[in-house]
């Protein structure tokens, strides 16, 4: 720890929602000249505590100090008047102006009371170059990806605060290179003398950019400590409390599939996709590895008939059945936990019950209803046994975390007894915490007997749960790995088509 | 082969039924008829006298039941085409046709009970039409029933060739104006006709599926029901209730109005809609609130007709109150009201 005044200075913050105690008496110090990572999982009240040192909460208890001063701030307008400012996953900007305006909004220069375009577009155009942007700042903001969006909302904080900068999962929606762009930019804030916070849901992101970081965990302050000092599985194991690395391809997998084949495709097609061949076993996992844009996505929505195939077969148990559309997958036993969870997946408004029993339900026709005991007994149980955290069942699925809708998603086609499912990216968007427990339910379900088609981005993940891989490139089935042969490298080969040339460390 | 299983433990113990009548009285809706009620009585103590005459009911409160029973019916329909995020506005129109064809039929000496049968099938087949557009031809709701809301009326004035059809058939009078156990019939029919739509979706799984696909179309979808069929049933149903509407509108006068049968009703139907709590966005609904709410919209029709007040007051008044109800249903007051836990992302 340095001798030196931090920036920001949070002292024993407590806060207190209802019954819940979000944060109890937590202290963090942001310094200049560093990136400060905030990690914890979900509900350890990283949001809390971020909303609290920007103004968006008021703290129950403690204090706040800003080069030493206490501040009280009542809101994070206000917060941004001490200098702290903001910048969210989503940009919030208005997307349908231009770059300029967005930058200067609130605060145009004027000309006998008019805007003064050419000024705010030679101000913006300026400015944006000391980010390294050179763009039209006339354009409109939606013009541009989302990277340069982030990087323009930045320089918009940066411009209005100027001491502190608040970076709330600003690379969740952004390619890796994308990344590469927006952490060079922190790093010149940097090195400006900013204090940086950064949350993140990616480890490697924390250990590439962060200097110290400050782990959370039920509301208390586990660590803070320098990133130099720390490796990967001390930063998951204070998250956690526990050990929880993956079980690296477990031996029992090798030995090839256990059953007999449940599930068959033959020759699957449509516009765009090459027609494919695939069998899963009972108590198979059939891991998907691929870039986006593979056409992963797209084999899992065929097989399940929300596009409609042009051609092939399929047969469950030996039977050909016909799929072409999804209420079709699900008679004959399917289900599918698509990649977007909330646009696809949850009933936000709808209670964690009604969002387990709903497949079921759709299943069974609309006479058949199942009764309010029913409902309570099945969501219960499955609930129980995939351990979804609701203070009840009877709360809308919107309030709970992206982990527990995906365990509510999981459990609706569990209940539906499948033969064959699908999951695209169950692990997406969800904390480690979460993240692990579901990869552990994928081998549970394997070895229940299941069938089970995955889709992830995530190497080492595909590789803890399947028995097989298929590896896609340019929608296209271009590899099949499985036994021995399936490793992180023989894979990152194969999506490649090329032999390895550096592979990332791997995650302990 | 095996069967995956999950462990079977015990479960958490059933949260407590929710006790629907000890909520029923706090409700926004319910406490605002109640005062709706209250100053109709202030402005003419004799509101609430009922009297027995000639084997019925009369009184000004037997006259809002009777008055509302039109709303209320195209009301249940509405509910639930706005729980799928839908809206119908061709309601007005569908009643106006509907009425026509069972007077222009009995005029031309068709037995009336198949007059009223075709006019009901009348109602069914524009709410089929909505519904095809809607999920066939993927039109936005308010577009494709803005389609019948238009062409309704010129098809009403196509059936009774432009005049107003009068009829003294007793059976069509007899729904508009007869009376059953004491009370107007339109009031048992919407009675009626609230039960049973209340029990086949609460009986059935109806009511949570389409619930589903009003919150979240695609994820319906996903989940395996067959959206589309729903939406037909919904859209058909909504086209039968206003069909029932329009027997009733016509049968009180004696006559089929094909230029203000209806008009505008459709309107009222959808403020009884949200009146009644049932959100544009789609999702949670209650056929009994809506009905409540078109019981909320005469009270004040009737209120403010017998107090004296110039009917141009109406207009007025009901934007006041629907603005009461609507802030007190607002995310805002259960703010300032409960104070909820807030939770944390």
């Amino acid at each position: 720890m340095t001798a030196q005044q931090p920036v920001l200075e949070a002292r024993g913050i407590d806060k207190v929602f209802g019954q819940h105690r979000a944060l109890d008496t937590v202290d963090f110090a942001a310094h200049a000249g560093e990136v400060h990572a905030l990690l914890g999982e979900n509900g350890a009240g990283k949001s809390t505590l971020i909303k609290i040192l920007t103004g968006a909460y008021q703290p129950d208890g403690g204090e706040l100090l800003l080069e030493g001063q206490p501040i009280h701030l009542r809101d994070p307008l206000h917060g941004q008047t001490y200098g702290i400012g903001t910048v969210y996953q989503e940009v919030n900007l208005l997307p349908n102006r231009s770059v300029s305006e967005n930058l200067f909004l609130g605060r145009q220069p004027t000309r006998f009371g008019m805007v003064d375009r050419k000024r705010i577009d030679a101000a913006a155009k300026d400015l944006l170059s000391r980010y390294g942007l050179n763009i039209d700042v006339r354009a409109e903001l939606s013009e541009y990806s989302v990277a340069v969006q982030q990087i323009v909302a930045i320089a918009r904080a940066v411009e209005l605060s100027g001491k502190v900068l608040v970076l709330d999962e600003p690379t969740a929606s952004l390619d890796r290179n994308e990344v590469q762009r927006l952490f060079d930019v922190v790093r010149g804030l940097k090195a400006k003398g900013l204090a940086i916070i950064f949350i993140t849901h990616f480890l490697d992101q924390v250990f590439d950019l962060a200097d110290r970081v400050t782990i959370l965990r039920n509301g208390r302050k586990v660590a803070t400590q320098a990133l130099n000092t720390l490796n990967t599985t001390d930063v998951v194991r204070m998250m956690l409390g526990k050990d929880v690395a993956f079980d690296h391809h477990p031996t029992a997998l090798t030995g090839g599939p256990k059953g007999a084949v449940r599930v068959q495709f033959q020759g699957l097609s449509r516009k765009g996709l090459s027609p494919f061949d695939l069998s899963v076993h009972e108590g198979e996992v059939v891991g998907v590895a691929g870039l986006l844009g593979s056409g992963r996505t797209e084999v899992a929505r065929l097989m399940f008939g929300v596009d409609t195939s042009d051609g092939g077969q399929i047969t469950v148990d030996g039977h050909p059945v016909t799929i072409r559309n999804p209420a079709q997958a699900v008679a004959a036993g399917f289900g599918f936990c698509p990649e977007d969870r909330k646009l696809d997946g949850i009933f936000g408004d709808l209670s964690v019950r009604e969002n387990i029993i709903i497949a079921l339900q759709a299943k069974l026709g609309w006479f058949k209803a199942l009764n309010r005991d029913d409902q309570v007994e099945l969501a219960g149980r499955y609930a129980e046994a995939l351990d979804i955290r609701a203070a009840n069942h009877d709360m809308p699925v919107k309030l709970l975390s992206g982990g527990n809708q995906q365990k509510v998603i999981l459990a609706r086609w569990l209940a539906i007894d499948p033969t064959f499912l699908i999951l695209d990216e169950p692990t997406r968007g969800i904390d480690v915490g979460a993240h692990a427990e579901i990869v552990r339910t994928i081998n549970r379900l394997r070895e229940e007997g299941l069938a089970l088609f995955v889709i992830s981005s995530e190497l080492d993940e595909v590789v803890a749960y399947s028995n097989r891989i298929v590896v896609m490139r340019d929608r296209e089935m271009v590899a099949e790995l499985d036994g021995d042969s399936i490793a992180p490298d023989a894979i990152v080969q194969a999506i490649a088509g090329t032999p390895p040339h550096e592979t990332r460390e791997a995650r302990p | 082969m095996t069967r995956p299983t999950v462990d079977l433990r015990p479960t958490q113990p059933p949260l407590p039924r929710p006790r629907p009548l000890a909520h029923f009285f706090t409700r926004p809706q319910v406490i605002a008829l109640a005062a709706v009620l209250l100053v109709n009585w202030l402005l003419f103590p004799g509101f609430f006298t009922v009297t027995w005459q000639d084997g019925r009911f009369f009184g000004s409160l037997i006259d809002v039941l009777n008055r509302g029973a039109p709303v209320a019916i195209l009301a249940i329909g509405m509910t639930m085409v706005i729980a799928t995020k839908g809206v119908d506005l061709s309601v007005g129109a569908v009643m106006a046709i509907s009425g026509a064809t069972a007077a222009t039929l009995v005029t031309n000496g068709i037995p009336a009970p198949v007059a009223v049968l075709a006019a009901l099938g009348t109602g069914l087949l524009c709410g089929f039409w909505n519904g095809i557009l809607v999920t066939v031809l993927e039109i936005q709701p308010i577009i494709a029933t803005l389609v019948l809301m238009v062409a309704g009326r010129g098809l009403a004035q196509l059936i009774t060739e432009g005049y107003i059809v009068t009829f003294s058939d007793p059976l069509l009078i007899f729904i508009g104006t007869g009376s059953f156990l004491g009370l107007p019939m339109p009031v048992i029919i919407a009675a009626v006709l609230m039960i049973l739509a209340t029990l086949i979706v609460r009986r059935t799984a109806l009511g949570l599926l389409i619930e589903a696909v009003g919150v979240n179309r695609s994820a319906a979808r996903f989940a395996g029901l067959s959206a589309n069929a729903l939406l037909l049933i919904v859209y058909t149903f909504a086209g039968f209730c206003a069909a029932i509407s329009g027997l009733i509108v016509a049968g009180d006068i004696r006559g089929a109005d094909a230029n203000n049968a209806g008009l505008w009703l459709e309107l009222d139907a959808i403020l009884a809609v949200v009146i009644g709590g049932t959100s544009l966005m789609g999702g949670r609904f209650s056929i009994p609130m809506a009905v409540l709410g078109a019981m909320i919209i005469q009270a004040m029709n009737t209120g403010i007709l017998i107090s004296g007040f110039s009917p141009e007051f109406n207009l007025v008044v009901k934007s006041a109150v629907i603005i009461v109800i609507l802030v007190l249903q607002s995310p805002l007051s259960s703010r300032l009201f409960r104070r909820l836990p807030g939770a944390q992302k």
